[in-house]
Protein backbone atom coordinates (compact mmCIF):
# COMPACT_ATOMS: atom_id res chain seq x y z
CA UNK A 1 0.00 0.00 0.00
CA UNK A 2 1.43 3.41 -0.70
CA UNK A 3 1.50 6.66 1.24
CA UNK A 4 -1.52 8.09 -0.72
CA UNK A 5 -3.31 4.48 -0.25
CA UNK A 6 -3.11 4.66 3.39
CA UNK A 7 -4.70 8.03 3.66
CA UNK A 8 -8.16 7.50 4.12
CA UNK A 9 -9.23 11.51 4.19
CA UNK A 10 -6.57 14.27 3.33
CA UNK A 11 -7.10 18.36 4.18
CA UNK A 12 -4.38 20.60 2.59
CA UNK A 13 -4.91 24.20 3.46
CA UNK A 14 -8.35 24.26 3.86
CA UNK A 15 -10.38 27.63 4.79
CA UNK A 16 -13.99 27.02 5.70
CA UNK A 17 -16.59 29.31 5.89
CA UNK A 18 -20.05 30.43 7.02
CA UNK A 19 -21.19 33.28 4.46
CA UNK A 20 -18.67 36.13 5.30
CA UNK A 21 -17.15 34.26 8.47
CA UNK A 22 -14.37 32.25 8.64
CA UNK A 23 -14.93 29.32 10.92
CA UNK A 24 -11.92 27.54 10.45
CA UNK A 25 -8.64 28.44 8.66
CA UNK A 26 -5.02 26.73 7.92
CA UNK A 27 -6.61 22.62 8.08
CA UNK A 28 -3.81 20.16 7.49
CA UNK A 29 -4.69 17.06 8.25
CA UNK A 30 -4.30 13.43 7.02
CA UNK A 31 -6.33 10.40 8.83
CA UNK A 32 -4.89 7.06 8.11
CA UNK A 33 -7.24 4.30 6.48
CA UNK A 34 -8.58 2.11 9.43
CA UNK A 35 -8.10 4.65 12.13
CA UNK A 36 -10.12 6.26 14.88
CA UNK A 37 -9.99 9.75 14.71
CA UNK A 38 -11.51 12.04 17.82
CA UNK A 39 -11.93 15.66 16.65
CA UNK A 40 -12.16 17.28 19.78
CA UNK A 41 -13.03 20.90 20.99
CA UNK A 42 -15.30 23.25 22.53
CA UNK A 43 -19.08 23.89 21.40
CA UNK A 44 -18.88 26.37 18.49
CA UNK A 45 -15.48 25.67 17.67
CA UNK A 46 -16.24 24.82 14.26
CA UNK A 47 -16.02 20.72 14.80
CA UNK A 48 -19.47 20.15 12.71
CA UNK A 49 -18.47 22.70 10.02
CA UNK A 50 -15.43 20.40 9.40
CA UNK A 51 -17.77 17.13 9.10
CA UNK A 52 -19.88 19.53 6.40
CA UNK A 53 -17.19 19.78 4.43
CA UNK A 54 -16.05 16.27 4.89
CA UNK A 55 -19.53 15.36 3.11
CA UNK A 56 -19.69 17.68 0.36
CA UNK A 57 -22.36 20.09 2.29
CA UNK A 58 -20.23 22.72 2.58
CA UNK A 59 -17.60 23.81 -0.11
CA UNK A 60 -14.29 24.78 1.31
CA UNK A 61 -13.48 28.61 0.38
CA UNK A 62 -9.67 27.20 0.12
CA UNK A 63 -7.56 24.58 0.15
CA UNK A 64 -8.81 21.22 -0.81
CA UNK A 65 -10.36 18.00 0.56
CA UNK A 66 -9.46 14.70 -0.51
CA UNK A 67 -11.77 11.18 0.48
CA UNK A 68 -9.79 7.99 -0.36
CA UNK A 69 -7.60 10.23 -2.71
CA UNK A 70 -10.14 11.86 -4.89
CA UNK A 71 -11.14 15.59 -4.23
CA UNK A 72 -15.08 16.20 -2.84
CA UNK A 73 -16.88 16.55 -5.66
CA UNK A 74 -18.89 19.54 -6.08
CA UNK A 75 -21.54 18.19 -8.71
CA UNK A 76 -24.42 16.60 -7.19
CA UNK A 77 -24.17 13.26 -8.85
CA UNK A 78 -20.95 12.71 -8.38
CA UNK A 79 -21.42 13.85 -4.65
CA UNK A 80 -24.13 11.35 -4.21
CA UNK A 81 -21.86 8.62 -5.34
CA UNK A 82 -19.30 9.90 -2.72
CA UNK A 83 -21.77 9.81 -0.20
CA UNK A 84 -22.60 5.98 -0.84
CA UNK A 85 -19.07 5.56 0.49
CA UNK A 86 -19.62 7.25 3.48
CA UNK A 87 -21.63 6.44 6.67
CA UNK A 88 -23.08 9.28 8.77
CA UNK A 89 -24.23 9.11 12.39
CA UNK A 90 -25.98 12.55 13.12
CA UNK A 91 -26.37 14.18 16.07
CA UNK A 92 -30.21 13.79 16.06
CA UNK A 93 -30.16 10.83 14.56
CA UNK A 94 -31.80 11.84 11.37
CA UNK A 95 -34.49 8.72 11.76
CA UNK A 96 -37.50 9.01 9.64
CA UNK A 97 -39.94 9.19 11.97
CA UNK A 98 -42.99 7.15 9.81
CA UNK A 99 -40.78 3.88 8.78
CA UNK A 100 -39.99 1.60 11.32
CA UNK A 101 -36.46 0.77 13.08
CA UNK A 102 -36.25 -1.58 10.15
CA UNK A 103 -37.90 -0.08 6.96
CA UNK A 104 -35.16 3.18 8.77
CA UNK A 105 -32.66 0.59 8.17
CA UNK A 106 -33.53 -0.75 5.14
CA UNK A 107 -34.10 2.82 3.11
CA UNK A 108 -30.46 3.02 1.73
CA UNK A 109 -30.28 -0.98 0.82
CA UNK A 110 -33.57 -0.32 -1.04
CA UNK A 111 -32.68 3.08 -2.78
CA UNK A 112 -29.33 1.99 -3.64
CA UNK A 113 -28.92 -1.68 -4.39
CA UNK A 114 -31.27 -4.11 -6.30
CA UNK A 115 -30.80 -7.20 -3.60
CA UNK A 116 -34.03 -9.00 -4.10
CA UNK A 117 -36.81 -8.05 -0.57
CA UNK A 118 -35.67 -11.43 1.49
CA UNK A 119 -31.85 -10.48 0.89
CA UNK A 120 -32.51 -6.93 2.29
CA UNK A 121 -34.49 -8.31 5.20
CA UNK A 122 -31.64 -10.47 6.07
CA UNK A 123 -29.02 -7.75 6.03
CA UNK A 124 -31.27 -5.51 8.44
CA UNK A 125 -31.47 -8.09 10.63
CA UNK A 126 -27.43 -8.71 10.60
CA UNK A 127 -27.10 -5.17 11.01
CA UNK A 128 -29.43 -4.56 13.45
CA UNK A 129 -27.83 -7.39 15.71
CA UNK A 130 -24.72 -5.69 15.41
CA UNK A 131 -25.99 -2.94 17.35
CA UNK A 132 -27.69 -5.11 19.99
CA UNK A 133 -31.53 -4.34 18.50
CA UNK A 134 -32.76 -7.29 16.37
CA UNK A 135 -35.22 -7.14 18.94
CA UNK A 136 -36.82 -3.60 17.97
CA UNK A 137 -36.95 -3.96 14.52
CA UNK A 138 -41.41 -3.52 14.26
CA UNK A 139 -40.44 -0.53 16.53
CA UNK A 140 -41.27 3.16 15.15
CA UNK A 141 -38.76 6.05 16.21
CA UNK A 142 -40.88 7.47 18.85
CA UNK A 143 -41.26 3.95 20.57
CA UNK A 144 -37.11 4.13 21.46
CA UNK A 145 -35.13 5.84 24.14
CA UNK A 146 -32.31 8.11 23.03
CA UNK A 147 -29.34 5.10 23.13
CA UNK A 148 -31.67 2.98 20.79
CA UNK A 149 -32.58 5.63 18.80
CA UNK A 150 -28.64 6.60 18.24
CA UNK A 151 -27.97 2.93 17.61
CA UNK A 152 -30.84 2.52 15.01
CA UNK A 153 -29.30 5.69 13.25
CA UNK A 154 -26.05 3.45 13.85
CA UNK A 155 -27.28 1.25 12.12
CA UNK A 156 -29.19 2.45 9.21
CA UNK A 157 -25.49 4.37 8.67
CA UNK A 158 -23.37 1.03 8.43
CA UNK A 159 -26.08 -0.84 5.95
CA UNK A 160 -24.39 0.08 3.17
CA UNK A 161 -20.88 -0.79 4.09
CA UNK A 162 -19.00 2.35 3.79
CA UNK A 163 -15.61 2.47 4.19
CA UNK A 164 -15.60 5.52 6.13
CA UNK A 165 -17.96 6.54 8.97
CA UNK A 166 -18.25 10.26 10.19
CA UNK A 167 -19.82 10.78 13.73
CA UNK A 168 -20.75 14.12 14.57
CA UNK A 169 -21.54 14.32 18.43
CA UNK A 170 -22.68 10.49 19.08
CA UNK A 171 -22.65 10.96 22.65
CA UNK A 172 -24.78 14.29 23.09
CA UNK A 173 -27.44 13.17 25.36
CA UNK A 174 -27.05 10.33 25.99
CA UNK A 175 -26.23 8.43 29.89
CA UNK A 176 -23.15 7.22 30.93
CA UNK A 177 -24.45 3.84 30.40
CA UNK A 178 -25.36 4.10 26.97
CA UNK A 179 -22.52 6.32 26.31
CA UNK A 180 -20.00 3.81 26.81
CA UNK A 181 -22.40 1.14 24.71
CA UNK A 182 -22.50 3.58 22.36
CA UNK A 183 -18.32 4.05 22.25
CA UNK A 184 -17.76 0.41 22.25
CA UNK A 185 -20.22 -0.12 19.18
CA UNK A 186 -18.13 2.17 17.53
CA UNK A 187 -14.70 0.61 18.29
CA UNK A 188 -16.08 -3.38 17.60
CA UNK A 189 -17.47 -1.75 13.95
CA UNK A 190 -14.56 -0.31 13.23
CA UNK A 191 -12.62 -3.68 13.88
CA UNK A 192 -14.76 -5.79 12.71
CA UNK A 193 -15.46 -3.88 9.61
CA UNK A 194 -12.13 -2.30 9.09
CA UNK A 195 -13.64 0.96 8.89
CA UNK A 196 -12.11 4.08 9.31
CA UNK A 197 -13.92 6.46 11.98
CA UNK A 198 -13.93 10.21 12.61
CA UNK A 199 -15.30 11.09 15.99
CA UNK A 200 -16.54 15.07 16.24
CA UNK A 201 -16.74 15.25 19.82
CA UNK A 202 -16.54 17.22 22.95
CA UNK A 203 -16.94 13.88 25.52
CA UNK A 204 -12.94 13.98 25.93
CA UNK A 205 -13.00 11.21 28.42
CA UNK A 206 -15.44 8.81 26.72
CA UNK A 207 -14.01 9.36 23.30
CA UNK A 208 -9.95 9.42 23.91
CA UNK A 209 -9.96 5.38 25.05
CA UNK A 210 -11.01 3.73 21.76
CA UNK A 211 -9.54 6.77 19.57
CA UNK A 212 -6.16 6.30 17.63
CA UNK A 213 -5.66 9.74 17.33
CA UNK A 214 -6.78 13.14 18.46
CA UNK A 215 -7.18 16.51 17.07
CA UNK A 216 -7.95 19.61 19.30
CA UNK A 217 -9.73 22.80 17.30
CA UNK A 218 -10.00 26.01 19.06
CA UNK A 219 -9.73 29.43 17.80
CA UNK A 220 -10.39 28.99 14.25
CA UNK A 221 -7.84 26.02 13.64
CA UNK A 222 -6.58 22.80 14.76
CA UNK A 223 -3.97 23.46 17.98
CA UNK A 224 -3.42 19.89 18.59
CA UNK A 225 -2.58 16.91 16.65
CA UNK A 226 -1.14 13.51 17.64
CA UNK A 227 -2.69 10.25 19.97
CA UNK A 228 -4.70 10.21 22.90
CA UNK A 229 -1.49 9.86 25.07
CA UNK A 230 0.28 12.89 23.75
CA UNK A 231 -2.83 14.79 24.39
CA UNK A 232 -3.11 13.77 27.95
CA UNK A 233 0.57 14.76 28.40
CA UNK A 234 0.37 18.18 26.78
CA UNK A 235 1.70 21.04 28.61
CA UNK A 236 0.46 23.03 26.00
CA UNK A 237 -1.95 25.62 27.99
CA UNK A 238 -4.95 25.77 25.50
CA UNK A 239 -5.03 21.70 25.17
CA UNK A 240 -4.80 21.57 29.13
CA UNK A 241 -7.92 24.36 29.36
CA UNK A 242 -9.79 22.33 27.20
CA UNK A 243 -8.91 18.90 29.04
CA UNK A 244 -9.74 20.27 32.38
CA UNK A 245 -12.48 22.27 31.04
CA UNK A 246 -11.21 25.71 32.88
CA UNK A 247 -13.36 28.44 32.21
CA UNK A 248 -10.17 30.97 32.08
CA UNK A 249 -7.43 30.66 29.50
CA UNK A 250 -6.57 30.95 25.90
CA UNK A 251 -9.77 29.45 24.62
CA UNK A 252 -12.14 32.57 24.97
CA UNK A 253 -15.56 31.38 26.56
CA UNK A 254 -17.34 34.16 25.74
CA UNK A 255 -16.62 34.57 21.75
CA UNK A 256 -18.43 37.19 20.96
CA UNK A 257 -16.69 40.98 20.52
CA UNK A 258 -15.94 42.89 23.58
CA UNK A 259 -15.49 46.18 23.28
CA UNK A 260 -12.94 47.64 26.15
CA UNK A 261 -13.64 50.84 28.47
CA UNK A 262 -11.13 53.38 26.94
CA UNK B 1 -40.22 43.47 1.17
CA UNK B 2 -37.25 44.56 -1.46
CA UNK B 3 -38.42 43.99 -5.09
CA UNK B 4 -34.92 41.75 -5.44
CA UNK B 5 -35.81 40.01 -2.49
CA UNK B 6 -39.35 39.10 -3.61
CA UNK B 7 -37.68 38.55 -7.30
CA UNK B 8 -35.18 36.14 -5.87
CA UNK B 9 -37.32 33.93 -3.76
CA UNK B 10 -40.11 33.40 -6.41
CA UNK B 11 -37.09 32.42 -8.63
CA UNK B 12 -36.19 30.10 -5.73
CA UNK B 13 -40.00 28.66 -5.79
CA UNK B 14 -39.41 28.36 -9.21
CA UNK B 15 -36.54 26.44 -9.06
CA UNK B 16 -37.63 24.50 -6.00
CA UNK B 17 -41.05 23.41 -8.73
CA UNK B 18 -38.64 22.23 -11.58
CA UNK B 19 -36.89 20.26 -8.85
CA UNK B 20 -39.99 18.39 -7.75
CA UNK B 21 -41.04 17.59 -11.14
CA UNK B 22 -37.52 16.45 -12.59
CA UNK B 23 -37.08 14.24 -8.89
CA UNK B 24 -40.86 12.50 -10.59
CA UNK B 25 -39.74 9.44 -11.56
CA UNK B 26 -42.32 6.16 -11.18
CA UNK B 27 -40.35 4.09 -9.11
CA UNK B 28 -41.81 1.37 -6.90
CA UNK B 29 -40.37 3.19 -3.66
CA UNK B 30 -42.15 6.34 -5.17
CA UNK B 31 -45.71 4.52 -6.25
CA UNK B 32 -45.35 3.11 -2.40
CA UNK B 33 -45.33 6.55 -0.86
CA UNK B 34 -47.83 8.29 -3.28
CA UNK B 35 -50.72 5.81 -2.18
CA UNK B 36 -49.64 6.45 1.63
CA UNK B 37 -49.96 10.26 1.14
CA UNK B 38 -53.20 10.13 -1.35
CA UNK B 39 -54.84 8.05 1.92
CA UNK B 40 -53.39 10.57 3.91
CA UNK B 41 -54.18 13.90 2.30
CA UNK B 42 -57.37 12.76 0.04
CA UNK B 43 -58.87 9.76 2.03
CA UNK B 44 -58.78 11.01 5.76
CA UNK B 45 -59.61 14.82 4.21
CA UNK B 46 -63.46 13.11 3.21
CA UNK B 47 -65.32 13.99 6.49
CA UNK B 48 -64.67 17.58 6.27
CA UNK B 49 -65.39 17.83 2.14
CA UNK B 50 -68.52 15.68 2.71
CA UNK B 51 -69.61 18.11 5.55
CA UNK B 52 -67.86 21.43 3.79
CA UNK B 53 -70.43 20.16 0.29
CA UNK B 54 -73.21 19.25 1.99
CA UNK B 55 -73.75 23.12 4.08
CA UNK B 56 -72.77 25.07 0.87
CA UNK B 57 -75.26 23.13 -0.99
CA UNK B 58 -77.91 23.86 1.58
CA UNK B 59 -77.28 27.76 2.17
CA UNK B 60 -76.61 27.97 -1.87
CA UNK B 61 -80.07 26.37 -2.50
CA UNK B 62 -81.86 28.62 0.01
CA UNK B 63 -80.30 31.86 -1.09
CA UNK B 64 -81.07 31.17 -4.91
CA UNK B 65 -84.56 29.64 -3.80
CA UNK B 66 -85.44 33.15 -2.51
CA UNK B 67 -83.82 35.78 -4.88
CA UNK B 68 -85.57 33.69 -7.47
CA UNK B 69 -89.39 33.20 -6.31
CA UNK B 70 -89.16 37.09 -6.98
CA UNK B 71 -88.97 36.26 -10.44
CA UNK B 72 -91.13 33.16 -9.89
CA UNK B 73 -88.42 31.07 -11.09
CA UNK B 74 -87.86 29.47 -7.87
CA UNK B 75 -87.89 25.80 -9.52
CA UNK B 76 -84.94 26.74 -11.41
CA UNK B 77 -82.53 27.57 -8.85
CA UNK B 78 -80.59 23.32 -9.82
CA UNK B 79 -79.28 25.49 -12.35
CA UNK B 80 -77.70 28.18 -9.89
CA UNK B 81 -76.60 25.36 -7.88
CA UNK B 82 -75.33 23.18 -10.61
CA UNK B 83 -73.18 25.54 -12.47
CA UNK B 84 -71.72 27.47 -9.79
CA UNK B 85 -71.17 24.60 -7.84
CA UNK B 86 -68.85 23.09 -10.92
CA UNK B 87 -67.52 26.35 -12.24
CA UNK B 88 -66.59 28.54 -8.69
CA UNK B 89 -67.59 27.27 -5.62
CA UNK B 90 -66.59 23.07 -5.96
CA UNK B 91 -63.40 23.59 -6.66
CA UNK B 92 -62.27 26.45 -4.62
CA UNK B 93 -64.02 25.74 -1.40
CA UNK B 94 -62.84 22.02 -1.95
CA UNK B 95 -58.97 23.92 -2.53
CA UNK B 96 -59.57 26.11 0.77
CA UNK B 97 -60.78 23.08 2.86
CA UNK B 98 -57.69 21.20 1.09
CA UNK B 99 -55.24 23.63 2.15
CA UNK B 100 -56.57 24.19 6.00
CA UNK B 101 -56.14 20.09 6.22
CA UNK B 102 -53.46 18.71 4.33
CA UNK B 103 -51.56 21.61 3.15
CA UNK B 104 -50.71 22.75 6.74
CA UNK B 105 -49.85 19.08 7.39
CA UNK B 106 -47.50 19.18 4.69
CA UNK B 107 -45.84 21.98 5.86
CA UNK B 108 -45.39 21.07 9.16
CA UNK B 109 -44.30 17.73 8.05
CA UNK B 110 -41.84 18.64 6.47
CA UNK B 111 -40.25 21.27 8.75
CA UNK B 112 -40.48 18.83 11.33
CA UNK B 113 -38.34 17.03 9.52
CA UNK B 114 -35.93 19.87 8.19
CA UNK B 115 -35.61 20.32 12.30
CA UNK B 116 -35.14 16.70 13.46
CA UNK B 117 -32.50 16.34 10.47
CA UNK B 118 -34.36 13.72 8.47
CA UNK B 119 -33.68 15.67 5.52
CA UNK B 120 -30.61 16.12 5.76
CA UNK B 121 -29.56 12.25 6.63
CA UNK B 122 -31.68 11.45 3.28
CA UNK B 123 -28.87 13.76 1.68
CA UNK B 124 -26.43 12.17 3.76
CA UNK B 125 -27.60 8.89 2.78
CA UNK B 126 -27.06 10.10 -0.77
CA UNK B 127 -31.53 9.72 -1.16
CA UNK B 128 -33.06 13.09 -2.86
CA UNK B 129 -34.96 14.75 -0.46
CA UNK B 130 -36.96 15.86 -3.03
CA UNK B 131 -38.21 12.50 -4.72
CA UNK B 132 -38.50 11.13 -1.35
CA UNK B 133 -40.25 13.51 0.83
CA UNK B 134 -41.94 16.26 -1.34
CA UNK B 135 -42.40 14.68 -4.99
CA UNK B 136 -45.26 12.42 -3.43
CA UNK B 137 -47.08 14.91 -1.54
CA UNK B 138 -47.13 17.10 -4.83
CA UNK B 139 -48.69 14.08 -7.11
CA UNK B 140 -51.30 13.07 -4.72
CA UNK B 141 -52.60 16.52 -4.29
CA UNK B 142 -52.62 16.47 -7.74
CA UNK B 143 -54.38 13.20 -7.89
CA UNK B 144 -56.56 13.35 -5.04
CA UNK B 145 -57.86 17.39 -4.78
CA UNK B 146 -60.19 16.20 -8.08
CA UNK B 147 -61.12 13.73 -7.28
CA UNK B 148 -62.58 15.53 -3.46
CA UNK B 149 -64.30 18.12 -6.04
CA UNK B 150 -66.34 15.26 -6.86
CA UNK B 151 -66.91 14.20 -3.34
CA UNK B 152 -67.75 18.17 -2.48
CA UNK B 153 -70.02 18.91 -5.86
CA UNK B 154 -72.26 15.51 -4.92
CA UNK B 155 -72.56 16.16 -1.48
CA UNK B 156 -73.43 19.59 -1.95
CA UNK B 157 -76.34 18.58 -4.96
CA UNK B 158 -77.68 16.04 -2.77
CA UNK B 159 -78.00 18.48 0.04
CA UNK B 160 -79.33 21.10 -2.52
CA UNK B 161 -81.94 18.19 -3.81
CA UNK B 162 -83.17 17.65 -0.23
CA UNK B 163 -83.81 21.45 0.18
CA UNK B 164 -85.24 22.17 -2.90
CA UNK B 165 -87.37 19.14 -3.29
CA UNK B 166 -87.98 18.00 0.35
CA UNK B 167 -88.10 21.12 2.02
CA UNK B 168 -88.88 23.73 -0.75
CA UNK B 169 -91.03 21.74 -2.63
CA UNK B 170 -89.54 22.17 -5.73
CA UNK B 171 -89.97 19.69 -8.51
CA UNK B 172 -88.30 16.48 -8.53
CA UNK B 173 -87.85 16.40 -12.26
CA UNK B 174 -88.01 19.87 -13.03
CA UNK B 175 -84.65 19.88 -10.33
CA UNK B 176 -82.74 17.24 -12.02
CA UNK B 177 -84.11 18.24 -15.64
CA UNK B 178 -82.77 22.10 -15.16
CA UNK B 179 -79.62 21.44 -13.49
CA UNK B 180 -78.92 18.40 -16.80
CA UNK B 181 -80.10 20.91 -19.49
CA UNK B 182 -77.34 23.58 -17.89
CA UNK B 183 -74.49 21.78 -17.04
CA UNK B 184 -72.12 21.25 -19.84
CA UNK B 185 -69.88 17.97 -19.30
CA UNK B 186 -67.38 19.46 -21.06
CA UNK B 187 -67.42 22.60 -20.49
CA UNK B 188 -68.24 22.76 -16.97
CA UNK B 189 -68.03 19.25 -15.23
CA UNK B 190 -64.20 18.38 -16.93
CA UNK B 191 -63.27 22.08 -16.37
CA UNK B 192 -64.32 21.89 -12.69
CA UNK B 193 -61.48 18.86 -12.13
CA UNK B 194 -58.81 20.81 -14.37
CA UNK B 195 -59.00 23.39 -12.14
CA UNK B 196 -59.14 21.09 -9.10
CA UNK B 197 -55.46 19.43 -10.66
CA UNK B 198 -54.29 22.79 -10.89
CA UNK B 199 -54.88 24.24 -7.61
CA UNK B 200 -53.95 21.18 -5.44
CA UNK B 201 -50.11 21.05 -7.49
CA UNK B 202 -50.35 24.85 -6.50
CA UNK B 203 -51.35 24.21 -2.56
CA UNK B 204 -48.89 21.68 -2.20
CA UNK B 205 -45.96 23.30 -3.81
CA UNK B 206 -46.57 26.24 -1.83
CA UNK B 207 -46.46 24.04 1.95
CA UNK B 208 -43.63 21.95 0.07
CA UNK B 209 -41.34 24.70 -0.36
CA UNK B 210 -42.07 27.02 2.94
CA UNK B 211 -42.07 23.45 4.76
CA UNK B 212 -39.08 22.63 2.95
CA UNK B 213 -37.04 25.88 3.92
CA UNK B 214 -38.42 26.11 7.24
CA UNK B 215 -36.13 27.50 10.60
CA UNK B 216 -35.06 24.02 12.00
CA UNK B 217 -36.60 25.62 14.98
CA UNK B 218 -40.17 24.68 16.46
CA UNK B 219 -40.99 28.37 15.71
CA UNK B 220 -39.58 27.97 12.45
CA UNK B 221 -42.21 24.98 11.60
CA UNK B 222 -45.12 26.79 12.96
CA UNK B 223 -44.44 30.12 11.02
CA UNK B 224 -43.95 27.58 7.93
CA UNK B 225 -47.32 26.13 8.83
CA UNK B 226 -48.78 30.14 8.41
CA UNK B 227 -47.32 30.79 5.52
CA UNK B 228 -48.32 27.31 3.59
CA UNK B 229 -52.08 28.09 4.96
CA UNK B 230 -52.18 31.97 3.88
CA UNK B 231 -49.83 32.37 0.72
CA UNK B 232 -51.67 28.84 -0.82
CA UNK B 233 -55.17 30.41 -0.19
CA UNK B 234 -54.47 33.57 -1.86
CA UNK B 235 -52.80 31.85 -4.73
CA UNK B 236 -55.50 29.33 -5.34
CA UNK B 237 -57.98 32.34 -5.36
CA UNK B 238 -55.77 34.33 -8.00
CA UNK B 239 -55.22 31.09 -10.16
CA UNK B 240 -59.23 30.47 -9.49
CA UNK B 241 -59.70 34.14 -11.10
CA UNK B 242 -57.35 33.15 -13.98
CA UNK B 243 -58.25 30.13 -15.16
CA UNK B 244 -62.07 31.03 -14.52
CA UNK B 245 -61.60 34.60 -17.06
CA UNK B 246 -59.82 31.93 -19.79
CA UNK B 247 -61.79 28.60 -19.42
CA UNK B 248 -65.35 30.38 -19.39
CA UNK B 249 -66.02 32.71 -22.18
Amino acid sequence: MTEHDAIAVRLSGVRLDRGERTILSGLDLAVPRGSITAVLGPSGSGKSTLLSALTGELVPAAGTVEVFGRPVPRRQRELLELRKSIGVLLQGNGLLTDLTVAENVALPLRMHTRLPRAVVDRLVEMKLHAVGLRAAADLFPRELSGGMARRVALARAIALDPPLMLYDEPLTGLDPIASGVIMNLISELNDNLGLTSIIVTHHVHETLPVADRAIVIANGGIVFSGTPAELEASDDPLVRQFLRGEPDGPIAFDRAPRTEAA
Amino acid sequence: MPVAATIRSLGRAGLFSLSVLRASRPTADFLAELVREIYKIGARSLPIIAVGGAFVGLSLTLLGYRALETYGASNQVSILVGLGLYRELAPVLTALLFVGRAGSSIAAELGLMRATDQITALGLMAIDPVAKAVAPRFWAAVITLPLLVAFFASFAIAASWFQGVQVLGIDNGMFWQAMKDAVDFHDDFATSFVKAAVFGGTAALVASYVGYHAEPTIEGTSVATTRAVVNASLLVLMFNFVLSAFLFR
